[in-house]
């Protein structure tokens, strides 16, 4: 069952009445635009593996390349330029490599600006078990959906006296609702039976209180999705004890943050986590997580696994559900026969030969 | 005397193999301790069993420091979790005592009450949280060589409990971070790799995004790292962290947090070596320390096992073993130490998070038959 849905991977769900704008057409013939950011370091590689790979299963889409820039653009204060983010706003699709901010005052970072301004509000994170790459789990099948625009990472800070510093969580009601409601719709529309919403409640009985009255409320509108809500801490050592025990999380900004990147700790790492942005008017911007690693970049190193996972997701959005899958199966195979698999996976093979394998694969 | 020499005799003879890891648990010694005129004193131990599987576990405690002979007696108290505040006896006493074993607290979820635990840590200014995350031998996990301690900063932070609603629908809560509050707790956790011949101390932060409040956290671990030229200072990012927790885990040595990223590592290091159940803990301040399960993530209220008799003592008699020792006990705290790893070990007497299926007292019995 599990092996199943995991074939079946996810659809990523557009939200209702927010995705008017961007009405897609699948029929055959018809080229879809998307924006592509390659990024630094060992991006323009791994991108160029999911361009190859593409190709080969016959996905319709016409790439928009947009570069992070050299100099800071005024109207966005980032080195991302308007005209990029213009890009993605228009084809509401969108996937990007790792991006190194340069260090330096005076502007955003680039993941920062990119969220503020698309309205990237849930990150979406499945983390499932590769059959045949060993870890020391091999039953994760979970989805983490975290809040993206508030909570802990308000950046509200300020110096009380000397010595004494504080710094702000927001929670809104709004906000809450809004992941809360995309969490079980993504649940329901991929078969999901759970949804547990991840809290300090105990403790910030006001703010975690509040998110989890918002949880609930939204639960009661999908009767047939089991909602429980759990406590951090307690979720922490369950996930390393019995990861199998959970399904889709549902979780503030930081907890969502911790308990992400320890969910891609359990099945091997952020190379091999696919991600999904969700923003406002149904926009979806699939990234890979990993950095952009740019100590082996331009080697023929690097593994495309997660740029291609987080493709297939885009690819998903988009419905096409054909090709996702057989793209999606031909990643899964080459890593189970470890034939060709690359460093960071105990391998040998470089990032092209890795790539060929899973087109032979398609 | 001939009573007293009698044990020791029969142990040096069958001299058992002593148990590998840290503490030198059955390591035989060399040099004895020589204590102050005095010192076997009984010493009295403020003792709150608490809620859910507290009265189980504390009971297996004071039924085995009864079995040891173990110089000192408790003052119990009835507290429990829905009070609306610690009843003042029970202050005074730990106030008289410096000592407490404490079973565990339930704390409710969105009720108008107040944590107790963390009135307790308030009012005793309890700084430092510790949690010593390790293999136990026979225990099979999916992590070897997982050795860690978790310091974590226990009074301010994401717990201040300021919180407010701004206008309907947002709500804003304040994480307060002092300069005293984290040098205090960096000097602590220095002084325990220090005194414990630990190589590493890693601080835990998320200074990339919180830059003012867990960089005023970071400034004051590198001060008092720069006193420590031979321990070795690191620092990582929260989230990177737990991952490198689940994966590489031996890494770590000592790692100093702020309170809410320590209750969140500590409690997945404890789940990396077999969970709440296993793992010892405590609270110390500059006048007192509280004993109790190193790591409680939903332990309290299991009704299931309170119902059944089948809670896990054996993290409480592991803190209790760090009691002793807190308490100048060495010899003591070695011997309960052995005799409860000698049980899980051998593995007949396990309770079901461990995979077996006896109840707290044949764990307690067994642990009391193993005493040397």
């Amino acid at each position: 069952m599990a092996l199943r849905r995991l074939l079946q991977g996810s659809v990523l769900p557009r939200m209702m009445g927010r995705s008017v704008g961007a009405s897609f057409s699948t029929e055959a013939g018809e080229t879809i635009r998307a924006t592509l950011f390659p990024g630094d370091g060992i991006g323009p590689e791994i991108a160029e593996s999911v361009k190859q790979v593409f190709k080969v299963a016959g996905v319709p889409i016409e790439w928009e390349e947009h570069y992070v820039g050299t100099e800071v653009d005024p109207r966005t204060e980032s080195f991302l330029t308007w005209e990029s983010l213009e890009s993605v706003r228009r084809n509401k699709v969108g996937l990007k490599g790792p991006m190194a901010t340069p260090i330096g005052k005076g502007h955003r970072s680039l993941n920062l600006t990119l969220r503020k301004e698309l309205g990237l509000y849930a990150n979406v994170r499945p983390c499932n078990s590769l059959p045949g790459y060993k870890t020391r789990y091999d039953d994760v099948n979970l989805v983490t959906i975290r809040e993206n625009t508030e909570g802990e990472y308000s950046g509200l800070e300020h110096q009380v006296v000397r010595g004494v510093v504080e710094s702000l969580k927001i929670i809104t009601r709004q906000a809450s609702l809004r992941v809360a409601e995309y969490a079980f719709h993504y649940a329901k529309t991929n078969g999901r039976e759970r949804v547990s919403a991840i809290h300090k409640a105990n403790i910030m009985r006001k703010t975690d209180g509040l998110f989890l009255k918002c949880c609930r409320e939204v639960a009661e509108k999908y009767p047939e999705i089991i909602y429980e809500e759990v406590i951090i801490d307690n979720c922490c050592m369950t996930l390393v004890k019995n990861p199998g025990t959970f399904d889709v999380l549902v979780m503030p900004n930081l907890y969502g943050d911790i308990i992400s990147d320890l969910c891609a700790g359990l099945i091997g790492g952020l190379g091999l986590t696919p991600s999904c942005n969700i923003g406002e008017g149904g926009i979806c911007l699939a990234e890979a997580v990993h950095g952009s690693a740019p100590d082996i970049s331009g080697k023929n190193l690097a593994n495309p696994t997660a740029l291609m996972l987080s493709a297939v997701m885009m690819l998903r959005h988009l419905q096409f559900n054909d090709q996702a899958e057989r793209i999606h199966n031909a990643i899964l195979q080459t890593i189970a026969e470890g034939k060709y698999r690359t460093a960071d996976l105990g391998g040998k093979s470089s990032t092209s030969d890795y790539t060929k394998a899973v087109c032979d694969h398609i | 005397m001939a009573r007293r020499s009698a044990p020791l005799l029969r142990r040096l003879l069958s001299s058992p193999p002593p148990l590998p890891g840290h503490g030198g648990g059955g390591a035989r010694r060399t040099v004895t301790y020589m204590p102050r005129p005095g010192d076997g004193t009984p010493r009295p131990v403020t003792l709150i069993p608490g809620d859910g599987i507290g009265p189980l576990v504390t009971g297996a405690v004071q039924q085995v420091m009864e079995a040891m002979h173990a110089p000192l007696y408790f003052e119990s108290y009835d507290v429990h979790g829905n009070m609306p505040a610690v009843p003042p006896a029970v202050i005074d006493s730990i106030r008289r005592n410096k000592v407490c074993l404490k079973g565990g607290l339930a704390t409710p979820v969105g009720g108008g009450v107040s944590s107790l635990n963390m009135q307790l840590r308030k009012e005793l200014d309890l700084y430092a949280s510790l949690v010593n995350c390790a293999n136990v031998p026979g225990l099979p996990t999916r992590h070897k060589n997982v050795d860690i301690v978790v310091i974590r900063e226990n009074t301010e932070g994401e717990y201040s409990g300021l919180e407010h609603e701004v206008v309907p629908g947002v709500v804003e809560s304040l994480k307060v971070i002092t300069k005293f509050c984290s040098e205090r707790i960096a000097k602590y956790a220095f002084e325990y790799a220090y005194l414990n011949n630990r190589k590493k101390v890693t601080a835990v932060h998320k200074a990339n995004i919180m830059k003012l409040a867990d960089g005023l956290f970071l400034e004051s671990c590198r001060e008092i790292a720069a006193k420590y030229p031979s321990i070795e200072y690191n620092e990582i990012i929260v989230d990177n962290c737990c991952m490198q927790l689940v994966s590489k885990p031996e890494q770590f040595d000592v790692m100093v947090t702020p309170n809410l990223y320590g209750n969140l590592v500590a409690n997945t290091a404890a789940g990396l070596v077999g969970g709440t159940g296993v793992m010892p803990g405590g609270n110390v301040g500059q006048d007192h320390a509280i004993f109790e399960q190193g790591a409680s993530a939903g332990n309290v209220g299991n009704d299931n096992l309170v119902e059944q008799q089948r809670a896990n003592p054996v993290a409480l008699l592991l803190s209790s073993a760090m009691m002793l020792r807190h308490l100048q006990f060495p010899s003591f705290a070695d011997r309960l130490e052995t005799a409860v790893k000698r049980v899980v070990e051998e593995g007949r007497y396990r309770t079901k998070d461990l995979g077996g299926d006896s109840t707290t007292q044949e764990v307690t019995d067994a642990v009391i038959a193993n005493l040397a």
